[in-house]
């Protein structure tokens, strides 16, 4: 594969729920090792889109290019796409019923029926990197909000996705721990991996981005850098935008 | 003779009827559990038609009498193949329970939350995998308190099966009332065994909901 094929390509993507038309003609492209924040007001359709990117939302209409594969959900095994596609959620959503580790090595086993030894050595690799490879016992109950999406995001890297997305990782979390998952995505986007951001954490999105996409009704307004979006957008409706949230 | 002696006196007669009514309610759980779970996954499938099924399997059950259902599979059955009392009144009851059965599990089911099954697929796990190693689990302990409360019914409903001619705890003292003449202390000393009973039956449901509750608070032990 060239290096320069992108990790994901969008082509006049479209969505709709019923009558309501969510995404309009979505042009869109991720290249590899790329940090692309999504932002836009609520009920814009982020999570729509990025849902679409690994298939857990059916587009209408479009084309979804994964690693130069265009896929089609009729004919492909989605189930191996979404291997190489990691993706956090607002709501964490952990395995209540399994411990820490057991929701790390619960794909590994199950879906790259790796033994359960091998599992559990990778699967404490990447809770040690966010953090928590203390917790690996306990259930996820007895954790804080910010532990709880670190071991969400060490649940998805442990499957060693090309990309992840996150959707609102931080939004459901206390102020004073939205740092610590800030933290850990930080440095995997250091460490050169692709990520689709979903965030209203505009700080991190300056930081870390290296491309913002403003989105409004289903259409992307305009992107461009950070420092491009944020000082000097050239839509009327990105600046309104802003001016509301920064 | 006084209502002490009566209990008392038929205490040894009552052994086999206690065991015979267990009997028919496990067997009628156990049937009623399979076609539970399976007319649930009907329920929750996808498939318009699947749907449509189990609600025909669920307004037939509920939308007759058990002891309708106890008659046919014993004496409807009987002219083309004799099951015995045991195994036809197991089974109506076992019919009988799997339809609401298949309630409480196809409103556990649905009760987990949507973003289970969404982690589960996009961590790379088929449908399959992620109801039976995700959502099943998390649906069966939710469902244990309404499970344990279907069962003390099924143990109470099992008295019907006194009608086919199963000795069973009811039709046992039906014939102690019809050779004592003793109607009233007949029935109260039934009465208290189906009491035990339930208690009993309370009680282990407790102790399997606390001890899954346990498991999740607590550190793993594996
Ligand atoms: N499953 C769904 N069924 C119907 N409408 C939906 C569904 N999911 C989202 N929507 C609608 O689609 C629009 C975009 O939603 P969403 O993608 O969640 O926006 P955002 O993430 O930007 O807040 C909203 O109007 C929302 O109400
Ligand atoms: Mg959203």
């Amino acid at each position: 594969m060239s290096k320069q094929q992108p990790a994901i390509e969008v082509k006049s993507l479209n969505k709709y729920f019923g009558k309501l038309h969510v995404l309009k003609d979505i042009d869109m492209t991720i290249n590899e090792n790329e940090v692309v924040v999504l932002i836009g007001a609520s009920g814009s359709g982020k999570s729509t889109l990025l849902r679409c990117l690994n298939f857990l939302e059916m587009k209408n209409g479009g084309e979804i290019i994964i690693e130069g594969e265009n896929i089609d959900p009729k004919k492909d095994n989605l189930n191996t796409v979404r291997q190489r596609i990691g993706m956090v959620f607002q709501h964490f959503n952990l395995f209540p019923h399994k411990t820490v580790i057991g929701n790390v090595i619960e794909a590994l086993i199950h879906v790259k029926k790796m033994n359960k030894e091998e599992a559990v050595t990778i699967g404490m690799e990447y809770l040690e990197k966010v953090g928590l490879a203390e917790k690996a016992k306990v259930y996820p109950r007895t954790l804080s909000g910010g532990q709880k999406q670190r071991v969400a995001i060490a649940r998805a890297l442990a499957m060693e996705p090309d990309m992840m997305l996150f959707d609102e990782p931080t939004s459901g979390l206390d102020p004073e721990l939205v740092g610590e998952v800030l933290e850990v995505m930080k440095n995997l986007a250091k460490e050169g991996m692709t990520m689709v951001v979903v965030t209203h954490e505009m700080g991190f999105a300056r930081e870390v981005a290296d491309r913002v996409v403003y989105m409004d009704q289903g259409v992307i307004i305009e992107e461009g850098a950070p420092d491009v979006i944020f000082e000097q957008a050239a839509e009327e409706r990105t600046q309104e935008f802003l001016s509301r949230v920064l | 003779m006084g209502f002490w002696e009566l209990f008392i006196e038929t205490i040894p007669g009552y052994k086999d009827a206690i065991i015979n009514t267990i009997n028919i309610t496990l067997l009628g759980l156990l049937i009623g559990l399979g076609i539970g779970l399976f007319f649930a996954f009907l329920k929750v499938s996808k498939l318009k038609v699947l749907n449509i099924i189990a609600d025909m399997y669920i307004y037939l059950v509920r939308g007759t009498p058990l002891i309708v259902q106890i008659f046919i599979l014993y004496f409807g059955l009987v002219q083309f193949v004799d099951l015995g009392r045991l195994l036809s009144g197991g089974i109506a009851l076992g019919i009988h329970n799997g339809a609401y059965i298949a309630e409480i599990f196809r409103g556990s089911i649905q009760s987990i939350d949507r973003g289970q099954t969404e982690a589960a697929r996009s961590l790379g796990m088929t449908s399959t995998m992620s109801m039976r190693r995700i959502v099943l689990p998390q649906a069966l302990r939710r469902a244990i308190p309404p499970l344990g409360n279907q069962f003390i019914i099924a143990l109470k409903d099992s008295s019907l099966v006194a009608f086919i001619g199963f000795q069973d705890l009811f039709n046992r003292a039906q014939r102690i009332q019809s050779s004592t003449g003793m109607a009233m202390e007949s029935y109260i000393i039934v009465g208290i065994y189906y009491l035990i009973l339930v208690l009993i039956l309370t009680f282990i449901v407790n102790r399997i909901e606390r001890a899954l509750s346990k498991s999740e608070r607590g550190v793993d032990h594996e």
